[in-house]
């Protein structure tokens, strides 16, 4: 009798508890998602000239994210195991044929026309480049041997060449952090990182000679932004004050000038922080800063909880990744990192990057909603 | 014991991890805080700094519009060019009321609704803070009237722009084409940076073929501006590229010779220079004004344009599609000799008719009581049917099919304009591929004369002749001369793929062409005249709709829409020949009595009557 009442009184949330369960959805991590795909919504009105049509398409590609997240939320984490090196070594394939095709085109190339529509592998390539290296490193003890270091630095460097030599450097980065943060995960000596830490800093000239022209150009305008102010450093230069005239409490939703007057450019894409720091001043940054920070720290509770290694070590690096595309994004746009091409996380106008984080998160709850059934 | 370890490992790796993470977390904490330092920095420390510089006198960044490349014909006359006019434009965000400034200028200058419409339009798909026109080309009238009042209208200004302007209106409209107000599918191809600031865009013809060269590079200026958004002054700038000029091959005069000879009919002329393959004559009648396009053509004109029965939108010599008639003969009696089908000499009889063996179905000649026996010569001066569909069985098809191919039959020509047709050159294998049926030969036969499912473009027409005229070296057409100089005669093409033909062959169907005009008994005798040198050219009838078996086609008894199209193919000299000719005249009736003469008017006019050379 006394439970009956219990249910009752609890019907309508355990209702929907007992569905997104069912769906395995994990709630409080829906939740961020959901308010941060909202936020976006707003700020994009206001970044693209209040055109709902741009709203509509991102609505289209946000929506059909979130079903591929809870698609994905569905499959046994031990699925992603099982076919981790096939769907490396396709996403690899898949590389090759972009850039031998990109061969007989011009300039850069990052799609493959599948007719329908257009695909990128290098987005596929940022979840299953850490999903090998958990896959390698899962099947030794860890921490891992130089031996298993060695290989897993190769799995990691072949994706990274490939997409970097594209050229894009900003989801070669990604990818290379993406398998870094596994390596970490995996108990990789503090030494050993401050050594390759060391060692890059010495390969920096090496780098430099194989940059692009325009890639050397953004490393110089970050280094220097005001002595090309109409050119290479005419990004940053509005971006600053776009920024800084923001103020404490910013200029009000769609109050951005700097955007509006045509000032800043990609203002819906890569540089669509700027315009966010303008309208909601530095209270609306730290909150969405706190916003991140809350899915960020979902997740690694997530990968806390978690027995197996595989999925300890993917869920900690995909959390890791998320935070890696809001550093570098943010960091670009207020000038404290060169400009590498990489949007804010679920806020950036655009669909292919959207729907490649939201199926880090769909595999995430896949690790979290189906621990119990894993042997341990 | 391995089983201890495990367990152990296991331990030993979770305690590993969980140190991770929270290594993993102070690492993000810190990091983020940095993001928050900096954010600090600019936006409290820094923030009067940067308000200063984004709004008390921040630096504006205004395109600098390019001017559009003129479009000169092959003696430098201009055919398409920019002239200056005023413009009444207003910038929204300045107006408080803009529905109530709206309605006053409405009533001030009695601007159309429609106008407002567009307006309104196209505001949405502006940026803020950008002149927006709402009437292009004010008169003087309209100019002063608005200066009177103009303090009683903030926001509201007269603006001096450049409109591009056609000026021989619809003689050249189809080739020249026309810019037009960049439309919102257009805003997402178009690259936006190089686009900034201007607002017409090529839709047709050369215009749109040529949009890239005439469009320019886009400048810019830095300006400082106040407060207000007004300029003070401007700081830097990087100035405008102008589009390239273009200079056409085409011959304006020529040109209007051709479209006021078709006068009162529906038809094409083209015409093609044979030392370099430019095209000297592009004409489409009926053409249109393009000149209301560019400032915004309204409703109803436009759909009065659009529901013409005449067509005049469409550009009849790129995208009409013929069937070829008689003109096809000269080429299938080159394929007889080429094949060694016949030779010149071969004779056959023509009752005036021709049946298959076992059928009973008449294919008639043109002529009701025959040609008697005719030769090679023969059959083309007078243009005998039965002789060509007598070669067309001998021929078969399939080679018929591959000889017309090379000279371009229902193959795009390749000129530089978008949106040619293709056309039909009709095979066994097209035949059982779209329809699924099987050929026939009676198909063969009236293939041999032109008519059946081939359908060809008065370009390409003009395409085959030019490459007959040139001994079968073959011409691609082209309308823009690539260097940049009126007195440009070095011929533009180098390569011309080489058919292959033997030189006694290809003489003896121009001397049979040339006898066309200049024999006693040719279809096109009356253009031969008063000349000093010899033309080379073949009339053609094509049928557009099928008379009954013992029915006789009069001309006077039918609906002008189903009357016989005229067509007429010529070239001259013909011992060096120099002009190609194509003329369609759609329901003209007789290609000699209709088409031949414009043909020999234009021809005339390029060649002088009395050619030296």
């Amino acid at each position: 009798m006394k439970t009956e009442t219990r249910s009752e009184q609890f019907h309508p949330p355990s209702v929907l508890g007992n569905i997104l369960r069912k769906l395995h959805i994990d709630i409080p991590l829906f939740i961020g998602l959901l308010l941060i795909s909202l936020l976006s919504f707003i700020i994009l009105y206001s970044a693209g000239s209040q055109d709902m049509d741009v709203l509509m398409r991102q609505a289209a590609r946000v929506g059909l994210a979130f079903l591929l997240m809870t698609i994905l939320a569905h499959v046994n984490p031990y699925q992603f195991k099982r076919y981790s090196a096939l769907l490396f070594g396709l996403g690899l394939l898949l590389l090759v044929a972009v850039l031998v095709l990109g061969q007989f085109g011009k300039g850069a190339q990052r799609w493959l026309d599948l007719g329908v529509f257009r695909f990128q592998p290098s987005e596929m390539i940022k979840i299953t480049t850490p999903m090998m290296v958990a896959w390698y490193l899962a099947e030794h003890a860890l921490p891992p041997k130089p031996k298993q270091l060695l290989v897993a630095g190769i799995l990691i460097i072949i994706p990274t060449l490939l997409i970097a030599k594209q050229p894009d450097l900003g989801t070669a980065l990604l990818v290379a952090s993406s398998g870094a943060g596994v390596l970490f995960f995996a108990g990789l000596s503090w030494r050993f990182m401050f050594a390759i830490g060391a060692t890059l800093t010495g390969l920096t000239p090496i780098l430099w000679h194989f940059m692009r022209p325009y890639q050397r150009d953004r490393v110089l305008t970050f280094l220097n932004p005001e002595a090309d102010p109409l050119g290479r450093g005419y990004h940053i230069i509005q971006s600053k004050i776009a920024i800084g005239s923001g103020g404490i409490y910013g200029k009000g939703w769609l109050g951005s000038t700097q955007s509006e007057l045509d000032f800043l450019p990609e203002s819906s894409t890569d540089f669509i922080f700027a315009v966010f720091a303008e309208e909601f001043g530095l209270f609306g940054c730290v909150g969405l800063l706190a916003l991140y920070l809350l899915i960020i720290s979902r997740c690694l509770y997530i990968a806390s909880q978690v027995q197996d290694t595989y999925s300890r070590l993917l869920a900690g690096s995909l959390a890791f990744t998320f935070f890696v595309y809001v550093f570098v994004n943010i960091g670009m746009v207020i000038g404290v990192l060169p400009v590498v091409g990489v949007p804010l996380p679920l806020i950036s106008y655009g669909g292919t990057s959207i729907v490649t984080l939201l199926s880090g998160f769909g595999i995430l709850m896949s690790i979290h909603t189906h621990k119990k059934f894993l042997p341990h | 014991m391995s089983r201890i370890y495990t367990v152990k490992n296991k331990l030993v790796e979770s305690r590993l991890f969980l140190h991770r993470i929270i290594a993993a977390f102070i690492v993000i904490l810190l990091l983020s805080s940095g993001l928050i330092v900096r954010l600090v920095y600019l936006q409290i420390v820094g923030h009067e700094h940067y308000t200063t510089l984004a709004k008390d006198n921040s630096i504006k960044i205004e395109p600098l519009v390019p001017t559009r490349g003129i479009i000169y014909d092959r003696h430098g006359k201009v055919l398409a060019d920019n002239t200056q006019s005023f413009s009444l434009e207003l910038i929204p965000e300045q107006i408080i009321d803009l529905d109530d400034t709206l309605l006053r200028l409405q009533k001030l200058l009695d601007i159309s609704d429609e106008k407002i419409d567009q307006f309104q339009k196209q505001r949405k798909r502006q940026k803020r803070f950008v002149s927006t026109p709402l009437l292009i080309s004010m008169n003087d009238e309209e100019i002063a009237k608005f200066a009177v009042v103009r303090p009683y209208f903030p926001g509201v200004d007269i603006q001096a722009r450049l409109v591009r302007h056609y000026p021989y209106t619809e003689l050249a409209s189809h080739v020249i084409g026309y810019v037009g107000r960049i439309n919102e599918a257009e805003m997402k191809t178009l690259p936006i940076a190089e686009y900034r600031g201007s607002s017409h865009v090529g839709k047709i013809g050369i215009e749109n073929s040529y949009e890239s060269e005439l469009h320019g590079k886009t400048g810019y200026a830095e300006i400082e501006t106040n407060v207000q958004g007004r300029a003070i002054n401007a700081v830097n700038s990087v100035p405008p590229v102008p589009g390239e000029n273009l200079y056409l091959t085409l011959d304006i005069d020529l040109q209007k010779t051709a479209y006021d000879a078709l006068d009162t009919f529906n038809g094409a002329v083209v015409a093609i220079d044979i030392k370099t393959g430019g095209v000297l004559v592009f004409a489409s009648r009926p053409g249109f004004d393009p000149n209301p396009f560019v400032v915004g053509i309204s409703n109803d004109a436009y759909q009065a344009l659009q529901s013409s029965d005449n067509q005049p939108l469409f550009n009849r010599a790129l995208r009409g599609l013929y069937p070829p008639g008689s003109t096809l003969k000269p080429f299938i009696a080159l394929a007889g000799l080429e094949y060694n089908a016949i030779n010149a000499e071969h004779k056959t009889f023509c009752p005036g008719y021709y049946q298959l063996p076992n059928v009973s179905h008449r294919y008639r000649d043109w002529k009701r009581g025959g040609h008697g026996s005719v030769n090679m010569t023969d059959a083309i001066t007078q243009s005998c049917d039965v002789y060509f569909y007598s070669l067309a069985l001998t021929l078969g098809i399939d080679r018929m099919h591959d000889f017309l191919q090379d000279f371009g039959f229902g193959e795009k020509s390749g000129i530089d304009l978008s949106g040619e047709k293709q056309g039909l050159m009709p095979s066994r294998e097209w035949k059982r591929n779209r329809r699924n049926q099987a050929w026939y030969p009676g198909e063969t036969l009236i293939t041999g004369i032109g008519q059946g499912f081939l359908q060809i473009t008065p370009i390409q027409l003009a395409r085959a002749t030019a490459t007959l005229a040139n001994k079968g070296k073959v011409i691609t057409p082209f309308l823009v001369k690539k260097s940049a100089s009126p007195d440009s005669t070095a011929p533009d093409i180098a390569t011309q793929e080489d058919l292959g033909f033997k030189p006694e062959n290809i003489n003896s169907i121009i001397s049979a062409m040339v006898n066309v005009i200049h024999d006693p008994h040719g279809t096109a005798k009356s253009i031969g005249k008063d000349i000093n040198y010899q033309i080379a050219g073949k009339t053609g009838t094509a049928q557009v709709f099928n008379i009954k078996q013992d029915a006789k086609y009069n001309e006077n008894d039918i609906d002008f829409k189903l009357r016989d199209h005229a067509l007429f193919i010529s070239f001259a000299p013909a011992d060096d020949p120099k002009i190609a000719v194509a003329v369609i005249i759609e329901n003209g009736g007789h290609g000699g009595s209709v088409a031949a003469p414009i043909a020999g008017k234009v021809i005339k006019q390029f060649l002088g009557t009395n050619n030296e050379n």
